[in-house]
Parts: C-alpha cells; sequence; structure tokens
C-alpha cells in the first residue's frame, strides 16, 4: 500500500459503514490498537544533521528499516534519538521518500554510494519515481560497462577449459587475444588487399612492343596474375573453412553476412577453373569475374567503421527509400515535361521519354553533362525549375542519414533498447510483485490469524485448543503485521462480509474453475455455491488451513445463524488437501499437515496437490438443516 | 517536388496549438483551497482540535491544492483494493462526500461527512448511508440505485473469489436487501422504512459501532 495514502485509511474505514445495512453476515471485530500513543515527533541523528519528523510518517512503510522495529537497535538512550552514522546528504532523499511517497534520484549523487544507503535503508531502487528513473537506470548501466570494460581487460588470460573450437573462434573474432590471431588478421588482411590490387592491374595497359596495339597487363602476363589469383583465393578458402569449422552454430554463421561474401568472393575462381574452355560460356565467366570485387567488403572485419557505415544505411533504409520513391516521381515528371516541350524543336535529342530519364538524372543531382541540352524557351524554364527541385529533394535526406550515422556510431542504440525494454518489464514486474504483495498478504494473513479475532467476537467458551507452539507462532505473527496492515485487513474483510465471497488468489481460483467443470456428477455440489456461501466457504477454509488436529473444530465463529459440524473435517484428515507451498516444501503430502503457520508463504504460491476427499455421508447437524456431502475431486496440477 | 508538398502541408497545424494552451494554464493555477479555521471546524463537528490537525495533515499530504477531485479520489479509494475495481463505488462515495455538488471535496465536507460517520449518532449515520444508496437523491431507493450499488460493490472483490462471483450475485442481493426493508411493498425503500428495519437489526446495529475507535 503507498505510504502516502495511509492517511485515508480512517476514511477508508469510515466509508465503509456505507456497507454495513446491505451486508447479511456480522462483521469480524476491528483491530484495537493497544497502548494507542498520540503521534510523536522523533528524532534521527544522521552524522550529526538532525531531522525530525512524526512517528507515524516512518510507520508508513513497514517494511523498511525506519519503518519497522530494526530502528530500535539504534536508539541512543542519553540523547534519545535515533543515530545512523551515514551520509546525511542522500538520507534527505530517503526522508523524502516517506514523507511524500517518491523517491528521487539527485543528480549530482555518486549512483554507487546512492544504491548502497538504499540497500542500508530497506527501499528497493525500483521505486524509484518516474521522473528519475530514466537518469537512475542510464547512469547505473553506465556504471556497470565501464565496470565490465575493467573486466574484460584483465581477461586475456585463456580461460581453462575452452576446447580448440573455442578458442579458434575466440581468436577470429577478437584479434587482439593473441599473437597467432594478430598474425593470421594481418596476413588476411594483407591478402586481400593483394587480390584487390591484382583486379585492378590487370586491366591497366601494360606497355609492350610498339607495333602490338596496347594490352592490359592481365592479358601480358596472363601466367602471373592466375598464380597471385590462385595463392589469394587458396588463403581465402581456407580462411573460410577454418571459420566454418570453429563456429559455435555452423547453419547461423553460414547464413550471416560476412560469410556470404566471402563465397560470393571465391566462387567466380571455382566456377572459372570448371568452366575455362567453354567458348560459349566465357561472356559469363568475363561476368563472373566482376564479382571478385566483392572481395573489398572483407575489409569490413577488420574495420568498425566499414561496419557501422553498413549498419546505417540498414538503418536509414526507409529514409533511403523515400528518397529514392521521390526522386523517381520527379524524374518522370520533369521528364515528361521536357519531352513535350522540346517536341518542337528540330534535331533534338529528347527522341522519347525515357531518353529525356537521362537528361532529368542528370540535371536534378546537379551534374550537368551538356550532352542532352534543352533549346526551346519552354524547355529552358522547365529545365532550370528541374535543377533547383533536385537540389531540394536530394538534400532533404542526407541530414536524416548523417544523424543516425553518429547515432549508432556513439552509442549502442539497438543493443540499449533491447536491454531497456527488459528492464522495463522487470521494473514493473517488480512494483506489480510489491502491489499484490498487499492482496497476497491479506490472503496470508487471513489464512493464519484472523480466527482468533472471530473468536473472540462470539466469546464462545470453547476455545481451539491450539498447540502451543503454533499459537505462539501466531501471536508473533499477528504483532509482526503493523497497525495500519491489520486495520486494512479488517477493512478487506468487512468486504467479504459484505458481499458474502471471499478473496482467493490467482492459482486458488483457477484450480476452483477447474472443479467446478469436473464436479458435473455430483448434484450436491452446485449447493455449495447457491447455499449461502458461508458453507462452502467455513469448509474450504477449514481445508485450507491445516493446524488443527482436533476432531470437533469448532463451529467456527461466525457460525451463529448456521451451523453444522465438521465431522467430514474427519474424513479428510488422511487425506491430501490442497496447499499453497513454498518452494522449499515437498510435493506430496498424504496426511494433514500439522505445520504451524509459519509454513505458508504466500509470496510464492504454487498449487502441488489435488484436493481428495472421500465422499461421507450426508451429516446431519445437531440442527438437522444442513448436510453436506463432499465430492471426489482429482486435479492434478 | 515531394518536399514542397509537403512543406506546404505542416504549416496550418502550429496555429491551432498556441491559443490552447494558454487557457489551460490559467485553469490549473486558479484551482486553490484554503479551509476555514480550526476553532470554526471545531465548532461544526465533533472532532478536537487534534484529531482535526492530524486529519489535516493527511488530506494536504495527498492533495496540496487543497480539494479533491473525482480522479485522484478515486485513485486513492483504489489503493485499498488491489484485487477489484473501486472506481464505481467510489464515484458514488464522491457524490456522498460532495455535499454542495461543486464536483470537489474541500477540507470541510470531508471532515464533515467523517464527523458524521465516525461520531455521529445511529440515526445519523443511517441518514448518511441512505443518502448514499440513494443516488439521485430524490429520497426513495428504488431497485435499480440498489443495484447500481451493490454491483458497485461486487466489483471491488474483483475477479478471483471464493466462490466464483456469478452475475446474478448482485441481483440476489438486492432481492434480498428488498425483502428485508421494503415492508409495503411498494418497490422503493423510503428513509423512514430503512431507518426503522436497521434498527430492528441485530447485526446492523452492532455494526455501525464497529468503527467509533477509527481515530
Amino acid at each position: 500500500m503507498a505510504g502516502g495514502v495511509a492517511a485515508w485509511l480512517p476514511f477508508a474505514r469510515a466509508a465503509a459503514i456505507g456497507w454495513m445495512p446491505v451486508a447479511n453476515l456480522p462483521m469480524p471485530v476491528a483491530p484495537t490498537e493497544k497502548n494507542k500513543r498520540q503521534d510523536e515527533l522523533i528524532i534521527l541523528n544522521v552524522s550529526g544533521r538532525r531531522f525530525e519528523t512524526w512517528r507515524n510518517t516512518l510507520d508508513r512503510y513497514p517494511d523498511t528499516l525506519l519503518g519497522s522495529s530494526e530502528k530500535e537497535f539504534f536508539y541512543n538512550e542519553e540523547t534519545k534519538e535515533y543515530f545512523f552514522d551515514r551520509d546525511p546528504d542522500v538520507f534527505r532523499s530517503v526522508l523524502n521518500f516517506y514523507r511524500t511517497g517518491k523517491l528521487h534520484f539527485p543528480r549530482y549523487e555518486c549512483i554507487s554510494s546512492y544504491d548502497e544507503e538504499l540497500a542500508f535503508f530497506g527501499i528497493i531502487s525500483e521505486i524509484i519515481g518516474d521522473c528519475c528513473y530514466e537518469e537512475y537506470k542510464d547512469r547505473k548501466r553506465e556504471n556497470a560497462e565501464r565496470l565490465m570494460d575493467d573486466q574484460e581487460d584483465n581477461k586475456d588470460a585463456k580461460l581453462p577449459n575452452m576446447t580448440f573450437r573455442e578458442t579458434m573462434w575466440r581468436a577470429f573474432e577478437n584479434p587482439h587475444t593473441s599473437t597467432m590471431a594478430l598474425v593470421f588478421y594481418y596476413v588476411t588482411g594483407f591478402f586481400i588487399a593483394i587480390s584487390v590490387i591484382t583486379n585492378v592491374v590487370e586491366t591497366v595497359p601494360c606497355g609492350s612492343s610498339p607495333n602490338q596495339k596496347e594490352v592490359p597487363c592481365g592479358e601480358r602476363y596472363t601466367v602471373a596474375f592466375f598464380c597471385m589469383d590462385t595463392a589469394c583465393v587458396m588463403i581465402f578458402t581456407v580462411e573460410y573453412l577454418m571459420r566454418l569449422y570453429a563456429a559455435p552454430n555452423r547453419y547461423r554463421f553460414m547464413r550471416s553476412v560476412m560469410s556470404i561474401i566471402d563465397v560470393v568472393a571465391i566462387l567466380p575462381y571455382y566456377i572459372g577453373l570448371v568452366m575455362t574452355d567453354n567458348e560459349d560460356v566465357s561472356g559469363a565467366f568475363v561476368t563472373l569475374r566482376v564479382f571478385r570485387v566483392f572481395r573489398i567488403f572483407k575489409f569490413s572485419r577488420h574495420s568498425q567503421g566499414l561496419r557501422i557505415l553498413g549498419y546505417t544505411l540498414k538503418s536509414c533504409a526507409s529514409e533511403l527509400g523515400f528518397l529514392l520513391f521521390s526522386l523517381t516521381m520527379a524524374i518522370i515528371i520533369f521528364a515528361t515535361v521536357m519531352f513535350y516541350a522540346e517536341k518542337g524543336s528540330s534535331s533534338s535529342k529528347f527522341t522519347s521519354i525515357p531518353a529525356s530519364f537521362w537528361y532529368t538524372i542528370v540535371t536534378m543531382t546537379t551534374l550537368g553533362y551538356g550532352d542532352m541540352v534543352p533549346k526551346t524557351i519552354a524547355g529552358k524554364i522547365f529545365g532550370s525549375i528541374c535543377s533547383l527541385s533536385g537540389v531540394l529533394v536530394i538534400a532533404l535526406p542526407v541530414p536524416v542519414i548523417v544523424s543516425n550515422f553518429s547515432r549508432i556510431y556513439h552509442q549502442n542504440q539497438r543493443a540499449d533498447k533491447r536491454r531497456a525494454q527488459k528492464v522495463q518489464k522487470a521494473r514493473l514486474a517488480r512494483i506489480r510483485i510489491a502491489k499484490t504483495g498487499t492482496s497476497n498478504a491479506f490472503l496470508h494473513s487471513k489464512r493464519n490469524g484472523l480466527f482468533n479475532e472471530a473468536l473472540e467476537f462470539t466469546q464462545l467458551p470453547y476455545k481451539m485448543n491450539l498447540s502451543d507452539q503454533s499459537s505462539t507462532e501466531e501471536e508473533q505473527r499477528l504483532k509482526s503485521t503493523s497497525l495500519l496492515e491489520s486495520q486494512h485487513h479488517h477493512l478487506l474483510h468487512c468486504l467479504e462480509k459484505t458481499t458474502n465471497h471471499e478473496f482467493v488468489d490467482e492459482q486458488y481460483y483457477q484450480q476452483s474453475y477447474l472443479e467446478a467443470g469436473l464436479q458435473n456428477y455430483s448434484s450436491r455440489s452446485p449447493s455449495l455455491s447457491s447455499q449461502d456461501g458461508v458453507t462452502g466457504t467455513c469448509c474450504t477454509r477449514r481445508s485450507k488451513k491445516h493446524h488443527t488436529p482436533l476432531p470437533n473444530a469448532s463451529a467456527p465463529a461466525h457460525l451463529q445463524p448456521l451451523t453444522h459440524t465438521h465431522t467430514h473435517h474427519q474424513g479428510l484428515q488422511e487425506l491430501s488437501t490442497i496447499h499453497i507451498h513454498p518452494l522449499s516444501t515437498s510435493r506430496s503430502s498424504l496426511n494433514m499437515r500439522v505445520d504451524g503457520p509459519a509454513s505458508l508463504n504466500c509470496q510464492s504460491n504454487q498449487i502441488t496437490t489435488a484436493i481428495i476427499s472421500i465422499p461421507t455421508p450426508p451429516v446431519t447437524t445437531p440442527d438437522g438443516d444442513l448436510s453436506h456431502q463432499n465430492v471426489v475431486k482429482v486435479s492434478a496440477l | 517536388m515531394g518536399a514542397l508538398m509537403v512543406i506546404f502541408s505542416v504549416q496550418p497545424k502550429q496555429r491551432r496549438k498556441t491559443t490552447d494552451s494558454v487557457e489551460d494554464e490559467l485553469e490549473l493555477s486558479t484551482v486553490r483551497h484554503r479551509p476555514e479555521g480550526l476553532e470554526q471546524l471545531e465548532a461544526q463537528t465533533r472532532f478536537s482540535r487534534k484529531e482535526l490537525q492530524i486529519l489535516y495533515r493527511g488530506f494536504k499530504n495527498e492533495c496540496p491544492s487543497g480539494v479533491v477531485n473525482e480522479e485522484t479520489f478515486k485513485v486513492i479509494y483504489a489503493q485499498f483494493f488491489p484485487q477489484g475495481d473501486a472506481s464505481t463505488y467510489a464515484h458514488f462515495l464522491f457524490n456522498a462526500f460532495d455535499t454542495d455538488h461543486n464536483g470537489s471535496v474541500s477540507f470541510e465536507d470531508f471532515v464533515m461527512g467523517l464527523s458524521i460517520l465516525l461520531r455521529g449518532s445511529i440515526q445519523e449515520k443511517l441518514n448518511w448511508a441512505f443518502n448514499l444508496y440513494d443516488i439521485n437523491k430524490d429520497g426513495y431507493i428504488t431497485k435499480e440505485e440498489m443495484l447500481d450499488i451493490m454491483k458497485a460493490i461486487y466489483d471491488m472483490m474483483g475477479k478471483c473469489t471464493y466462490p466464483a462471483l456469478r452475475e446474478e450475485a448482485p441481483q440476489q442481493h438486492v432481492e434480498v436487501f428488498f425483502q428485508k426493508m421494503d415492508k409495503n411493498k411498494d418497490g422503493v425503500v423510503t428513509i423512514d422504512e430503512f431507518i426503522d428495519c436497521c434498527q430492528n437489526d441485530e447485526n446492523i446495529m452492532r455494526s455501525m459501532h464497529l468503527f467509533e475507535n477509527v481515530l
């Protein structure tokens, strides 16, 4: 429950009077405030700076240090104040949390000292208000990354149990890990460069004997170039095969961009080997040689900047698409206009609209080769409009691309977003858990403690004979919930009584839904719900509550108008019951467990065994008006 | 070309925004309320000085502007019932507290209401409850009004209840209520029938005294 609204609890309880005339059942008794104190000021001395606040303010959050009895450890008898040897500046934020219900993160504060203070005072950091949460998370992430970087620098030593394959993969991915990896890295880089230069030089005309026309070097020194090419391709092939062997997930590796580039780079050579002597496909073979230029993309493994450029282009795909689309539109429009404008003039180069496309593109990109020029006046006018608009259209998407590039370069945006989404989900989940903690707390205390109060209410001479151990445990449990919580629980209890239905938790609700489906063969089962729910509620509550070994679990408290015995209770003794189990306890329990209520832990709910009850013969009460028949229900969970 | 068209289309939108924001700012700054003095409130209600102080501190903490509007009221009330939806019932409660029907509950309204609920006589409390149920304040509780109230109360229970909440549960509850309260069977419950019936019902009488030690 948010602390701020604790002040409104008296109002909510007073407003509950509105339910009273409508309710058909007597209400539970209200928790009394034993030794109720007047609200007093308490002094918190934090390293010399004194803070004063009302005691009630601190009691709003009973699960923190200041709100619970834990602060008594810090009480100084002589000065009658609570002394904490902590940072007073951060304490300001902590105390403001109690006062306003919102936790703020001061910008000038160091993140780790803040975290330590929060941990000391028992406050979870997820409660930080939305206004400061972004900042807090950013700082925390930066800090974590810095720590990780420091750690990675120390991580040069090989991890002991890596297989040869893993070592190889690591060497490939990160050349700085070992000398061999570095050598490999430089050698491959060198050969990529050699291969590219070879491809280029191949086409340069080498001066040869004067009577022959100039031939490119490739045809003059065919053998030399072929040997060079072979060597490069062999190196690349070996490298590719080694990477393929070392990859942890081969299928994924084969689909990755870099491996496709590798394959495309070396394939033409092999295809060329296969098809050398076939005249028909030599044309295709020449085309294939073009693909050799893709070897230059292999450099992207060696250069971070190239990779980022690639990412940028990929992430700006929509802007690039828009640019292309608008350019196409403009080209078509202007080409049409120019064509019809120049149609009249003689010897015009604008022979058709597609022919005018060339003019339009050259003009819009302000190249202006001059091979196609308009001659009519109208053509010149439209030509100038074309070049002006070209400047605008092309200039617009460029800043977007540039800013994208810088954004990606400075922060790993995509990775951050993914991490932020996960964190956001986790944060919301924790806040939700804290909130459901209140409803769980109510269900929890219902199962354990409130029966005692109900007993007092009806003043039955016969009290449940709890074993000593369990009663003291229950008392302790009652004390440990703060007054605020017990008042809140009492309020919820009154609502239950008004509507004649009980709060249950999610799993039990679904469980009973399942059971309702299975119960078709029993004629009595609908009676459980259609009769005053009291019978249903009290009986199942009995079965949930598993601490009494008594046969006559006495007509529990609130059954003054209705009475029926629980002799079927005995029948249940040998059977398993629904347990809302903490994870630690055992799964199957065929005997009624006689654990104390401490075993129940609402925080981790798991239904482990099903309820199995033997149909007992209808039991008539002393009043003879109600009978029960239990149903065989087996629902395995 | 496409760029020119885009530029032309962007312009008209900007003009509209400036006029709205100024008015919004004016509205926010005028809502501020200071309650009457402590002595006057002491005279009008049955709370002591200290109790009024405690009440006001809590009230002002949650609503610094001095008044609660319906949204804030719903949010506050909903915090006490995490499993269900308390907004409908909060709406009815708000109307019951907002005696002058001006859309907001000031500290005086709040304290008057609490004074009746916590320190009032049985007659006054029952009167207050009748006022709560009588949604249109015409002096009669009809079945429809009661059904609305009942549904609102059952909504607060939420979904996960035992036994599972059925559609007809509020309706049945209303029937039971009318059977008990409507003496002359004319389909409505008047204030006299209501008070008579409640005074004869032991459970209700006892529960009226339940919250007396709240403050």
